[in-house]
């Protein structure tokens, strides 16, 4: 089955060539059903080679196919290769599993809009960018898909390009993420100028003798890749194009926020962990910026009032974990995280979109409420993902946070200050969810008449992806329950072999110095429980049984309040620092340096060639006599030259 | 390398040549027994695919036979495959064009065989006799097929004129082949290359002379500067499929020669090296140069081959292994493109009326999107930009240069695709953004140009993402011939 390891990228590209050279004249079913079907397959083939990994021993779990040569030049040989590790393949089976559930959805949401087929073709088309990126075997393989992802993002954000904020979102998603890649390919030629090779076998491998440990070349390539990961993975100070992302149809904003793109940069730092594990000073940088970015944003989605806004803040924040856990070197417990955040992102998004069908496409949570009576999968289901992303035992989210946390106190890089910030970014969590939960769902009804007669749960292709995306939420996280239950943690046990042998130290770090630490992580965890417990209740307080007392806090810390609300300034701040002199400065550019100087030079230089080839068309008389004398001429001069020799 | 003694009469090594000679003479005699329009061409076509796969089969074979004459090695197969398959498309593109200028004569397919066949002699040979011998089985034909259009005046000049700078060229290169009989006592590649620094110490004005002369001979073939002037001429006033014929086939079975004779019988003579790189300069930089101004779409490809005949030389001034594969690889991939280009061209003009001038292009994307996609596609490997195959030859060519230490000679070539891009994509943007107040007179499409547009478009960006087969092709090509 391996041996097709290929087909999994390779169905939705035919998904998109046959939906795109075909589009408008496909009927309505069969661009659905080509859609599904690609990524259908390709899910069905990562289940199939994902067992079939499984069954070898699990220090060769290692399936490599090339398919052909790509770029042969000299020492420059990139391969179209592809490879299965146990972090690939977790990685595909997110990607595919949660992208088909998307795209099932995506039918019945997009079945209104008489650009579906455009719509699937760029859904596929994605798909096979976020596969390419995560099955690639090289840099620069990785970094056409990345570059895909990339430009897929910004077609589905601007989507609906007739609505300028949605283009505008586009645009920024697009050149916020140029911004990264630059990052990525500078830390990509240093890489190839130190090791000759961009392939990751031979760079992992190579990485220990090449690198000094903890010298400046090794600490300048993981923080160079790391500016590309901010970028994707919409981390501080890159992670402004994320919160506005959310102008694309709502399929595209879970398909974005939970299988594919943003994971994009925790998964190339899971893969690149030799060379991080190689540079402490470098994951030091992405520990801070992850706990602060989960900080930072969480506060923020404390006071939004648009629905799709909340959960695009609590993405970065939830992003800014997986950062957290991997800049503590726990890689495993940061995509453990990934997966688990991609079932109950997925399920949070696709929920709001059920609420904003609902509400006739209504997005402002101060015009819900009352909402669980009628649409009451949606509720339930999106109360499950709150409860999941909160962090309430039992729930997957509860797993991985608790994970992350743990880890970030006792790993040997981590830091009580970590845990502080995490544990922290927890309550606050818990509440901006329950706010939202409580917002829409509970008290009174503040929608007009004519929108409240509209209100009706969604078509079974959406609420049955719900269901599914509930049931994955709640029990995703029992493969990585952490030791202290008692059972064995699958998942960071089938990670092993993928991360920096020997330099890492596994699990058994906190357990072997003796049972305090044990000790230690159960009080941890409950302390995390019940701040997430008492946020939860102030949530319910604030929206739910005292709406004056929310009232009250925003008039007495209105400071406060409109700083989170206008999200600390940070746009503005960009537009004031960074675009307001780019745009001069290309005004300059423009103005002087381009039509004065590189026009005139342009205009001048192809004046002189059309004048010589006017004078030489006149050579060209057409007359054979000319010719025969050139000819002679040329002759007569060619041989002189010869024998004068 | 080939014992070139132990030869003798084996006809295996000519069964491609036999094949296209005797499908010919099949064809001439039933157009003269049987007035029947359909026929030749399909017997044409089978020939043709049978000498394809007669030449297929030939490949990795290393024998000389016929005393010397005739050596069958790789280097000449991988020639023969790209003739014959050149010979296929022209024969499939050109035959609506045929019919609606009523000039689809039987003749036409049979010159177009022999034409062939006498380019495969070339490229099969390593004297310089039958190399001769070869190029005037191939331009007779051809001479022949520019004035095929008889009622029209162009056509019958474009035939006149060709006819007399080819004699006049011919002159030129049996002359030289004299000269260097006259210094080496033979006129073996071989036996050359062995008695080279002999030779060139007692008759050394002679054997230059007859170098330069040789040069000059298909140095015409190949159109470069200053043995050009015959091309816009000739290209424009031809049928267009033969014009697409002339501008791929002849100047490839040119080159072979001109690389065996020069980079393999000829290879110690220092100076060369130092000729063609101005040629090479003087090619590229004229035929772009005169190609700005172009107003006629079949001129400025006309010009636009004499440019790719100039980077094409950069090989024959590097030298070396990696530079001719990179000859063959550009060979190969500008058939494909310029051929594909030509195939449009040929479409547009079996509309009555047609000329393929600018100013009939505007409409085209707008009433034909996918036959001007396809355009702007060859448009775009013609100037040399990736993903297309055309990005690919160059940089293998340049890349060649440049390890042989011929920095300045890329650059100048690089430029050189800079100002080239100016007039391809001229031809884009009359066809996408211009506009006219006359409607757009429809095309009518045939299987067998739909056939030519796919393979041509598939071969262009096919082969720029997965150059690995035609990279292997063109560097085993060169096996045994240095």
């Amino acid at each position: 089955m391996s041996d097709y390891l290929y087909l999994i990228p390779l169905f939705p590209l035919i998904g998109f060539l046959l939906n795109g050279l075909l589009l408008g004249r496909l009927p309505r079913v069969v661009v659905n059903i080509i859609a599904c079907l690609s990524v259908a397959a390709a899910f069905i083939i990562s289940v199939l080679v994902f067992f079939e990994l499984k069954a070898l021993p699990p220090d060769v779990r290692v399936i490599e196919q090339t398919l052909f040569t790509w770029i042969p030049s000299g020492i420059l040989q990139v391969n179209f290769g592809l490879l299965l590790d146990p972090l690939s393949a977790i990685m595909i089976l997110v990607v595919t599993g949660v992208g088909l559930i998307i795209h099932i959805y995506s039918i019945g949401y997009i079945a209104h809009d008489p650009c579906f087929g455009r719509f699937f073709t760029y859904m596929n088309l994605f798909m096979f960018s976020m596969l390419t990126l995560v099955l690639a075997d090289n840099f620069l393989f990785m970094f056409v898909g990345w570059e895909g992802v990339g430009l897929c993002s910004y077609l589905l954000i601007g989507f609906w390009y007739h609505k300028k904020s949605a283009s505008d979102a586009g645009k920024k998603a697009f050149i916020v993420n140029r911004i990264g890649d630059f990052g990525f390919l500078i830390g990509m030629f240093i890489i190839f100028w130190e090791v000759g090779s961009l392939e990751f076998r031979v760079v992992m491998e190579q990485a220990p003798v090449v690198f000094i440990a903890g010298g400046s070349l090794i600490t300048t390539i993981c923080l160079l890749l790391f500016v590309g990961a901010t970028g994707k993975s919409a981390q501080i100070p890159l992670y402004v194009w994320l919160p506005d992302a959310m102008e694309g149809p709502t399929p595209v904003s879970a398909l974005i926020h939970a299988a594919t793109m943003v994971t994009a940069g925790v998964y190339m730092i899971a893969r690149t962990n030799v060379l991080y594990m190689l540079a402490p000073d470098a994951l030091m940088v992405v520990a801070i910026v992850g706990a602060v970015t989960a900080f930072f944003a969480a506060t923020i989605a404390l006071t939004q009032n648009d629905i799709k806004r909340v959960l695009a803040y609590s993405t970065v924040s939830q992003l800014g974990y997986m950062f957290l856990a991997c800049g503590v070197a726990s890689f495993s417990a940061g995509i453990f995280h990934l997966m688990t955040h991609s079932f109950f992102k997925a399920l949070l998004f696709l929920g709001a979109g059920s609420v904003i069908h609902a509400m006739s496409d209504e997005q402002d949570m101060r015009r819900m409420g009352g909402l669980g009576k009628h649409i009451k999968i949606t509720y339930i289901t999106m109360l499950v993902a709150a409860l999941t992303i909160s962090g309430i035992p039992g729930f997957s989210g509860f797993f991985s946070k608790d994970e992350i946390l743990w880890k970030s106190f006792s790993s040997q890089h981590g830091h009580p200050i970590f845990w502080v910030v995490g544990f922290v970014t927890a309550g606050l969590t818990a509440f901006y969810m329950f706010r939202l939960i409580y917002m829409t769902f509970h008290g009174k009804e503040r929608m007009d008449e004519e929108t409240r007669q509209h209100i009706h749960e969604s078509s079974k292709s959406m609420t049955i992806p719900l269901m599914v995306l509930a049931v994955l939420s709640v029990v995703g996280g029992w493969i990585g329950m952490p030791h202290i239950f008692g059972v064995s943690n699958f998942f960071e046990h089938w990670l092993e072999p993928v991360m920096a042998g020997g330099s890492y130290e596994p699990v058994s770090h906190a357990l072997a110095a003796g049972g305090g630490d044990v000790g230690m992580e159960w009080g941890l965890m409950a302390a995390s429980v019940a701040l997430v417990l008492v946020s939860i209740y102030f949530a319910r307080t604030f929206y739910k049984t005292k709406p004056q007392l929310a009232t009250a806090w925003r008039k007495k810390m209105s400071g406060l309040h409109q700083v989170l609300l206008n999200k600390y300034y940070v746009d503005e701040f960009y537009g004031a620092v960074i675009v307001r002199p780019l745009i001069v400065f290309s005004l300059f550019l423009w103005k002087v340096v381009d039509v004065i100087l590189i026009d005139g030079f342009v205009n001048g230089s192809a004046l002189v060639y059309e004048g010589v080839s006017e004078s030489l068309r006149r050579v060209q008389t057409g007359r054979l006599r000319s010719y025969a004398t050139l000819f002679v001429f040329g002759v007569v001069i060619l041989v002189a030259y010869f024998v004068m020799d | 390398m080939i014992d070139y003694t132990s030869a003798g009469i084996d006809f295996g090594l000519i069964a491609p040549e036999i094949a296209l000679l005797v499908t010919a003479f099949v064809i001439l005699l039933i157009s003269s027994i049987r007035r029947l329009n359909a026929f030749p061409i399909y017997i044409a076509f089978i020939g043709l695919v049978v000498t394809l796969a007669l030449s297929i089969q030939q490949w990795s074979n290393q024998e000389s036979g016929f005393f010397g004459m005739i050596s069958c090695d790789n280097f000449g197969i991988a020639f023969k495959i790209l003739f014959s398959a050149t010979s296929l498309l022209v024969l499939l593109l050109g035959y609506r064009y045929m019919i609606a200028r009523g000039i689809d004569r039987p003749e036409y397919s049979a010159l177009l065989l022999i034409s062939t066949m006498g380019m495969m002699v070339m490229a099969n040979t390593t004297d310089l006799v039958v190399m001769f011998l070869g190029l005037e089985i191939m331009s007779v034909p051809l001479y022949v097929m520019a004035g095929f259009a008889r009622r029209s005046l162009r056509s019958n000049e474009a035939a006149i004129k060709y006819f007399m700078m080819g004699a006049f060229a011919s002159a030129f290169l049996l002359m030289g082949i004299a000269f260097v009989y006259g210094a080496s006592g033979t006129t073996e590649l071989r036996r050359i290359v062995a008695d080279i620094s002999f030779i060139s110490s007692r008759h050394g004005a002679y054997i230059y002379a007859g170098a330069a002369l040789i040069l000059v001979g298909f140095g015409f073939k190949v159109a470069a500067v200053p043995f050009h002037s015959w091309v816009p001429d000739v290209y424009e006033g031809a049928p267009t499929p033969v014009t697409a014929f002339f501008s791929v086939a002849p100047k490839a079975a040119g080159f072979a020669v001109m690389l065996r004779i020069f980079l393999f019988g000829f290879a110690d003579l220092e100076i060369l090296s130092d000729v063609f790189w101005v040629l090479s300069v003087l090619t590229m930089s004229v035929g772009n140069i005169l190609a700005l101004r172009q107003g006629n779409v079949k001129r400025l490809l006309a010009y636009s081959s004499i440019a790719h005949a100039g980077y094409i030389m950069v090989a024959l001034a590097v030298g070396g292994e990696e530079a001719v594969s990179a000859a063959i690889f550009y060979l190969v991939a500008y058939t494909i493109f310029n051929l594909g280009g030509f195939a449009v061209v040929t479409l547009l003009e079996t509309r009555s009326g047609c000329r393929s001038n600018f100013s009939e292009l505007p409409g085209l994307a707008a009433t034909h999107p996918y036959l001007s996609a396809i355009l702007a596609l060859f448009m775009l490997a013609l100037g040399g930009f990736p993903p297309t195959v055309g990005f690919l030859g160059k940089f293998y060519l340049f890349a060649a240069a440049i390890k042989s230490g011929y920095i300045w000679l890329a650059v100048i070539g690089v430029m050189n695709s800079f100002l080239s891009v100016y007039y391809y994509l001229r031809v884009v943007k009359a066809s996408y953004f211009e506009t006219s107040d006359e409607p757009f007179t429809p095309v009518s499409y045939t299987p067998a140009i739909v056939a030519v547009l796919i393979i041509t478009a598939v071969g262009t960006l096919g082969l720029g993402f997965f150059p690995q087969q035609l990279l292997e092709f063109s560097r085993s090509a060169i096996f045994a011939f240095l």
